[in-house]
């Protein structure tokens, strides 16, 4: 995948407020199986299970088979096309910067 | 209502308001140290930034100046980018702020660049919150765990 399509995965992916909410559970949790989300939750298991597809297709949580159950956690790197996104405007500015910076120098 | 992420920077320089003024606001010099521009210095102008073109975007940023209050406040829109494009080069329709204060020695000069939205109402609010250190403390715990 490449770099355009994955920010835009996880920006769409991360849309959703209950999506971001069983993300953030996720993260929050460590690791937990999708039974474990299902319960203590609103949504249906159905609904929780598209979810974690939508999730995991993003790069966002890993999953661990454990017997019949699935357990979630949060993917290490899975939020950085957001980060990346903001570093590199954040390298811009900080470039540009120097050279406002040089040619006041210059310019004394 | 969509939550946005602001990048700052900003540094104290040995030279009066005055003189940074200039820099920030004249179209040639604007050229040398930002992108080559059609910048004046008057609120509603409307001008455009030139860099290379990326993918889907044509390297153009479109800009209005919101805000002039010199040797103070500039502030101007930046639109730009494609949504097919990755970090730098996606899409953006943000405003980038210059705000210059005279300090002993020279002047504080800050830009905040905002309006990097991230999805949804809360995620960048949540960055900064404690909800969100939890979730980073989440994925802490998770990496170490990985690298055990």
């Amino acid at each position: 995948m490449t770099g355009a399509m994955q920010l835009t995965n996880v920006l769409k992916t991360l849309a959703d407020p209950t999506r971001r909410a069983v993300f953030e559970r996720i993260a929050q949790e460590g690791e937990v199986a999708a039974t474990g989300l299902v319960r203590g939750s609103k949504v249906s298991q159905p609904a929780v299970s598209q979810h974690l597809r939508a999730l995991r297709d993003a790069g966002l949580v890993v999953e661990r088979r454990d017997g019949r159950r699935i357990h979630y956690r949060v993917a290490p790197k899975g939020l950085g096309p957001l980060i990346d996104w903001l570093g590199h405007y954040q390298a811009f500015w900080a470039e540009r910067f120097e050279n406002l910076e040089k040619l006041l120098k210059e310019t004394e | 209502m969509s939550a946005k992420h602001a990048i700052t920077v900003e540094k104290v320089l040995p030279y009066a308001p005055e003189t940074i003024w200039r820099t920030l606001t004249t179209s040639e010099r604007i050229a040398k140290w930002l992108m080559p521009n059609d910048f004046v210095a008057a609120v509603g102008h409307k001008f455009n930034f030139r860099t290379a073109p990326m993918g889907d975007w044509d390297g153009v940023v479109h800009c209005e100046v919101l805000d002039c209050d010199p040797p103070r406040l500039l502030r101007y829109s930046w639109k730009g980018g494609a949504d097919s494009n990755p970090a730098y080069g996606s899409k953006l329709d943000s405003v980038v702020t210059w705000t210059l204060t005279p300090v002993e020695g020279g002047t504080h000069l800050r830009m905040v660049h905002d309006g990097f939205v991230f999805p949804g109402n809360q995620i960048a609010f949540d960055m900064m919150s404690p909800g969100w250190g939890r979730v980073l403390d989440g994925i802490a715990r998770v990496t170490a765990e990985a690298a055990a």
